[in-house]
């Protein structure tokens, strides 16, 4: 177990070093003219204002000079400064936010995070729990039921899901709006004097402000966006949860513990729930990465100021930096995930870990 | 499955020779022609009535798109099929039932007096914001849906398969390499990577289906490359190949000959649910706007004329209702069809 805890570390440089590689070679695709407006605020006026740019990063450059710059900077020839460096956090300037990436991404997590944790819900609740119950009731209605909602789940394009969420639950019935909270409460929680920021979350700040109303307000913004970003991943959680179950079900521990006259209750949990939720955890690392993909949609409709809608934006108005930091930042964190989930499968199934 | 077949045979054997009685019965003409393995594919597939619901669901796509000429004539004698044609440049969509004004269709078709009763075209579904006949962009559309699959999956499978058979087949330091690479690939998001790529392709190769195609390629192969080398692993160890092996057969032979036919299944079921799975990724960038260019015949294009209107969604539903369920229809029958292949091709599943 602990050479397999090793390894996986050892691997994690490896990956990261090649995720950096193909950020940067997506940045090769524009030539050093193109990539030098990206680090530019104003429009130069000539063309020796262009060149000291591209001098100044040393954007023409062989190739791994350039990555070796672009991971950890480089001394301006002139002013003596260190530009640059993704490893000193410096992701360049957001041309659409209006400020250093870096500075897009820290503000604007939160309320993705926001948003990716509400989702977990359902998609737990719903989506194990509706799994479990199919495969206790194998065959019957709601069997049934739970394998239809999962196959027309998996088939729904998030977005026309999303946009049919708002064109029922907004524009007809009017019960939920876009966006992340009422005119009245969203100028109040933007003054300080009146409502403290405590983590950029706003049902969470509106728990630790003792403001119930504006946290009903914001719960109610998060329903519909919660319930597009998770539908798709309890799709999937439903079919492998079910199918795992009948997996257990099945085997000979499960007969013996019922033949030791132990009730259906003790044997489902005790033995039949213990061992089929450990496959289940390794869809962890893909619920993330569905969730992280989810955001750029779901966020673009509902109007949801987060890190997905940046990304969308970015990607419209070819905010090449912008995006690069969201996907280095989304590689980071499903590489993490996924070395976390690794690890937790291990300890959690004594077979793998005596391999 | 095997079942009716094995009980008329006239001696019953015992449970534990089951594997050698597979090959005892008797064998149909088409099984004899087309192997066991395809026809068991094949017979599964017509016999369970979810895969024959997804195979009606796709014939019916593809003849929208074979016969689109008929469905949606072109407007004029010179047009280019991949753009809907528009009725003036209105930025309010018109609903369904409108009639058409400018650029009217020169030939209205027969079914369309038979059914409608009317002389002149309308707009049968509508219209988007700057007029798109929605219409149009479906019939037209379903050749882009059918197009994208099959270019996307194609490429994607050959670069996935061509990796996963060498990391699977020779192991040791280059399974390890291309192991790595594949976990670089997989560190990215897939609809993240694929939006980055393609709004930087964008403006290199212009606005096409290409910047977009070739982004869900780059982040597309690494399932297949992933999954087959699993399954070489597992095949390249039987005693057929070992055989074949001591026979003296060249590497690329045993790989083509005798490993990769055995191996393909599982990889197989995945590249048919992709089929679906890859047009609403396409989809989903056009409709933030990445990729092909406004008024392109394509579902995910079509419905991203809503973005501006989503204030109004009740009154202008059917620019998301029509191409929508279109995109919902054509991938639910991928999906059905690649779920009734995946319980034939599961062998925990065979013996039941």
């Amino acid at each position: 177990m602990t050479a397999f805890i090793i390894r996986r570390l050892l691997i994690l440089p490896i990956i990261m070093v090649g995720v950096s590689l193909v950020i940067f070679t997506m940045l090769q695709v524009l030539g050093p003219v193109e990539r030098s407006a990206l680090y530019v605020r104003d429009i130069p006026k000539t063309e020796q204002q262009i060149q000291n740019v591209i001098n100044r990063y040393g954007l023409d450059d062989p190739l791994l000079t350039q990555y070796f710059y672009w991971l950890v900077g480089r001394e301006d020839p002139v002013t003596g400064e260190t530009v640059g460096g993704v490893l000193r956090g410096d992701l360049g300037y957001s041309r659409t936010g209006r400020e250093p990436v870096i500075d897009v991404l820290k503000r604007k997590l939160p309320v993705t995070i926001e948003l990716a944790l509400w989702s977990i819900v359902p998609i737990i609740g719903i989506g194990i729990w509706l799994g479990v119950q199919a495969a206790l009731h194998h065959n019957k209605l709601i069997d049934q039921v739970t394998r239809v909602l999962a196959i027309l789940g998996w088939s729904f394009p998030t977005f026309v899901f999303g946009l049919l969420m708002l064109l029922i639950f907004y524009a007809q019935l009017d019960w939920f709006q876009p966006g992340r909270l009422s005119t009245e409460f969203s100028l109040l929680v933007q003054r300080p004097e009146e409502f403290s920021r405590y983590t950029g979350m706003n049902s969470l700040d509106a728990l630790l402000n003792l403001r119930l109303d504006i946290f009903i307000d914001s719960v109610r913004h998060l329903v519909l966006p919660v319930v597009t970003l998770s539908y798709l991943s309890w799709a999937l959680l439903l079919k492998v949860t079910r199918s795992s179950m009948l997996e257990a079900l099945r085997q000979d521990y499960v007969t013996t513990a019922r033949s030791k006259g132990l009730g259906e209750r003790v044997v489902i949990n005790r033995h039949v729930l213990k061992n089929a939720l450990i496959p289940v955890t390794t869809l962890a690392g893909t619920t993330v990465a569905s969730l992280l993909n989810g955001v750029v949609i779901t966020e673009t409709i509902f109007n949801i100021p987060g890190l997905g809608k940046a990304a969308a934006d970015a990607a419209i108005s070819l905010d090449v930096l912008t995006m690069l930091g969201y996907a280095l930042f989304t590689a980071a964190l499903f590489v993490l995930v996924n070395l976390v989930v690794d690890v937790m499968y291990g300890f959690l199934d004594p077979r793998v870990r005596l391999e | 499955m095997t079942d009716t077949t094995i009980a008329s045979d006239p001696v019953t054997l015992p449970d534990y020779i089951s594997v050698e009685n597979e090959y005892l019965r008797k064998r149909s003409r088409l099984e004899k022609s087309l192997g066991l393995e395809w026809y068991r594919l094949l017979k599964g597939i017509v016999t369970n009535p979810l895969s024959v619901a997804g195979i009606i669901i796709l014939s019916a796509f593809i003849l929208t798109a074979i016969f689109a000429p008929f469905l949606a004539p072109p407007p004029t004698a010179i047009w280019d099929t991949t753009l809907i044609p528009r009725d003036g440049f209105g930025e309010e969509p018109s609903p369904p039932g409108t009639t058409w004004e400018r650029n009217v269709p020169e030939t209205v078709p027969g079914w369309y007096k038979l059914i409608t009763g009317r002389d002149e075209w309308v707009h049968l579904m509508g219209t988007t914001s700057g007029q798109y006949d929605i219409w149009y962009g479906i019939v037209w559309g379903s050749r882009t849906a059918l197009i994208i699959g099959a270019v996307v999956v194609t490429a994607a499978a050959i670069i996935g398969i061509t990796i996963g058979a060498l990391a699977g087949f020779y192991g040791g330091w280059l399974d390890e390499v291309l192991m790595r690479v594949v976990e670089i690939f997989i560190a990215f998001p897939f609809l993240v990577g694929a939006l980055i790529l393609a709004s930087i392709l964008v403006p290199r190769l212009g606005r096409s289906i290409w910047p977009a195609s070739i982004a869900l390629i780059v982040f597309g192969w690494t399932t297949y490359a992933r999954l087959l080398r699993g399954d070489i692993l597992a095949t390249k160890e039987r005693e057929y190949v070992t055989a074949a092996r001591a026979a003296g057969a060249k590497d690329i032979h045993l790989i083509l000959k005798h490993i990769l036919p055995n191996a393909i299944y599982p990889t197989l079921v995945v590249l048919s649910l992709d089929m679906g799975a890859i047009v609403l990724a396409f989809a989903a960038l056009s409709f933030l706007g990445i990729g092909v260019q406004v008024g392109y015949a394509d579902w995910g294009q079509i419905v991203s004329h809503a973005r501006n209107w989503i204030l109004a969604l009740d009154t202008y539903w059917y620019i998301i209702v029509y191409p929508g369920a279109a995109l919902l229809l054509y991938s639910l029958g991928w999906n059905l069809v690649g779920d009734a292949l995946r319980d034939i091709m599961d062998p925990k599943m065979r013996k039941r």
